[in-house]
């Protein structure tokens, strides 16, 4: 199987372990978010430099690398969540279904692309209020019920939640508030999803959980996860970008990037020697 | 023992026995308060007190209902005076405001706080009573309502800051505006707390005595509309205690325990609402 060095997106996927190798090329795969030549700065400070990569339609995109490396602003430029911050400034573009994010109103691109944060951060509502939250202000017109009920279902929470989901969305633990989350966000039936490493503050068990729930998840909606555990990216994504002092060191099929790296930077990182 | 570690195991004692004579004190005094008041208001307080109207002098009974119905109206109308602008007022400093601006503006309710009550009076006198050539319940409401304005912005700003910046974030990821992010998480996130400190400013006003003074006057009688002079608790006090008279000496009592038990429900009520609801939990 061959590895060609330095590829950007058109490399093959390989079923690690030695199994029969499935071929997919990144390539002919439909992107549904573009990033190019994409600097960004918060002040003075350049935090990422000339990153390039797409997210595949229905796949799961994991950023990796040290803390520091810029793989959450990068996450948070996708939606636009770095504007919260003043005297931030980006340059270069961001297309998501082939149209630029910076000319779009931000409202309507964030309902377009959601987000699920590092912290469980329900709002203090009762379980079903959260979820009912996405879709009323965004001004839906059906049966709220039915959306909540859908997107608990989505995130797997369903048959743990049905009969309370009028009690506050507090007294669910940790993990079934993650999910929450998920669901408040698959809730407005977003295109891509964005997940701000989504298990750092959960125990194993949730955090299994909640990969079980991105892999379904893919059939759903378009997937980018920002995370600092690389068995988590190797188990859960498609693909893998890993990020090292704001610049995008390698992006690869997952099975690629984890056995044979084409950077050894991203091979001295994967094996543990730094970060 | 040498004299020296002696020595500060006095100090040591001496200071913990002063320390705790004063917290002592302090709710000593309290309780001091509250016995005088229990005890002399309890012994002229009657139903009368709270139904009928002032008599003249010499004739012992009667009571103040005009003043409590004009203490009643006095805070609803100060409320819906200062209530929204602190609020609205508060809702700018913590969410739309540079930090320049903030600062001043935090600064300048701070010194308003800190004006004298009866230095507010004046004002409320010069501003609403002269031009109008008439004492008003109006009047008097504008002059508790001003002193509520620095209380409710100051905390409304600050328990909206307190709410995470999660929550904001939250919401504006799934395409909320700054103002229906505001409107639907953050207010609804922080409503207990700014509830809670808006009654706790009109506790504070309803024993205010000074802005009343030349501004809602004070009446012997019911008050015939918004735009007259009314009776109220603690003028009524003020008067009454000034008197000459046993029997207006009671009344006084009486009504001051009638307006600290009116403090007390509302201090009740600000804690009550503020253990009910889904509070965000502090992490």
């Amino acid at each position: 199987m061959q590895a060609s060095p330095n590829s950007g997106l058109s490399v093959n996927i390989a079923a690690t372990a030695g199994a029969a190798a499935v071929k997919e090329n990144a390539a002919a795969l439909p992107m549904r978010m573009t990033i190019s030549k994409l600097n960004f700065f918060y002040g003075s400070k350049q935090i990422l430099f000339d990153i390039n990569m797409g997210i595949a339609d229905k796949r799961v995109t994991a950023l990796i690398g040290p803390s520091g490396c810029g793989k959450s602003t990068l996450l948070r430029v996708l939606n636009r969540m770095y504007e919260t911050v003043a005297s931030s400034r980006l340059d270069g573009e961001v297309l998501l279904d082939q149209q630029n994010i910076l000319a779009q109103d931000v409202t309507a691109l964030r309902r377009r692309v959601g987000m699920v944060f590092q912290r469980p951060n329900p709002f203090p509502k009762s379980i079903f209020e959260n979820i009912a939250y996405g879709p009323r202000i965004n001004g839906f017109k059906g049966t709220i019920a039915e959306v909540v009920e859908q997107s608990l279902r989505h995130a797997a929470l369903w048959e743990e939640v049905k009969d309370h989901l009028h009690k506050s969305a507090y007294e669910l633990s940790g993990g079934q508030q993650q999910r929450l989350c998920i669901a408040r966000a698959l809730a407005v039936e977003p295109e891509v999803l964005l997940l701000d490493e989504p298990c750092s503050a959960l125990d194993p068990i949730s955090t299994a959980k909640i990969e079980e729930l991105l892999v379904e998840l893919k059939s759903l909606t378009t997937i980018a996860i920002v995370t600092h555990n690389m068995q988590q990216a190797a188990r859960v994504s498609d693909f893998t970008a890993f990020l090292l002092t704001g610049q995008m060191i390698e992006f690869n099929p997952t099975p690629h990037l984890f056995t044979t790296p084409s950077d050894p930077r991203t091979e001295a990182y994967i094996t543990g020697r730094f970060g | 023992m040498s004299a020296r570690l002696r020595w500060r195991k006095f100090v040591s004692n001496f200071m913990l026995t002063m320390t705790g004579i004063c917290a002592v004190v302090s709710v000593a005094i309290l309780f001091l308060i509250l016995g005088y008041l229990l005890v002399n208001g309890g012994r002229s307080i009657n139903w009368a007190f709270f139904t009928q109207l002032p008599r003249p002098v010499g004739e012992v009974g009667g009571g103040m209902a005009n003043a409590i119905v004009g203490s009643a109206k006095l805070l609803l109308a100060a409320s819906l005076i200062g209530v929204p602008v602190g609020f609205l007022g508060g809702v700018y400093l913590a969410e739309f405001s540079g930090p320049k601006v903030a600062s001043v503006v935090r600064y300048a309710a701070d010194l308003l706080n800190g004006v004298p009550s009866i230095v507010i009076g004046i004002f409320a006198y010069s501003i609403a009573v002269l031009p109008f050539k008439q004492f008003s319940t109006l009047a008097g409401a504008f002059a508790l309502g001003l002193m509520m304005i620095p209380i409710t912005l100051r905390s409304t700003e600050e328990f909206l800051a307190a709410v995470p910046r999660m929550l904001r974030e939250g919401a504006m990821a799934l395409g909320a505006s700054k103002w229906k992010t505001i409107k639907t998480v953050i207010v609804p996130a922080a409503y207990r707390g700014i509830l809670t400190a808006i009654l706790l400013a009109l506790a504070r006003v309803a024993g205010e005595t000074a802005p009343l003074l030349f501004t809602a006057l004070g009446n012997l009688f019911w008050s015939r509309g918004w735009g007259q002079p009314t009776a109220s608790l603690p003028v009524m006090i003020y008067t009454y205690a000034q008197s000459p008279y046993e029997d207006w000496h009671r009344q006084a009592w009486a009504a001051g325990l009638v307006l600290l038990g009116l403090i007390l429900i509302i201090n009740i009520l600000a804690r009550t609402i503020l253990s009910r609801g889904i509070a965000v939990p502090r992490s």
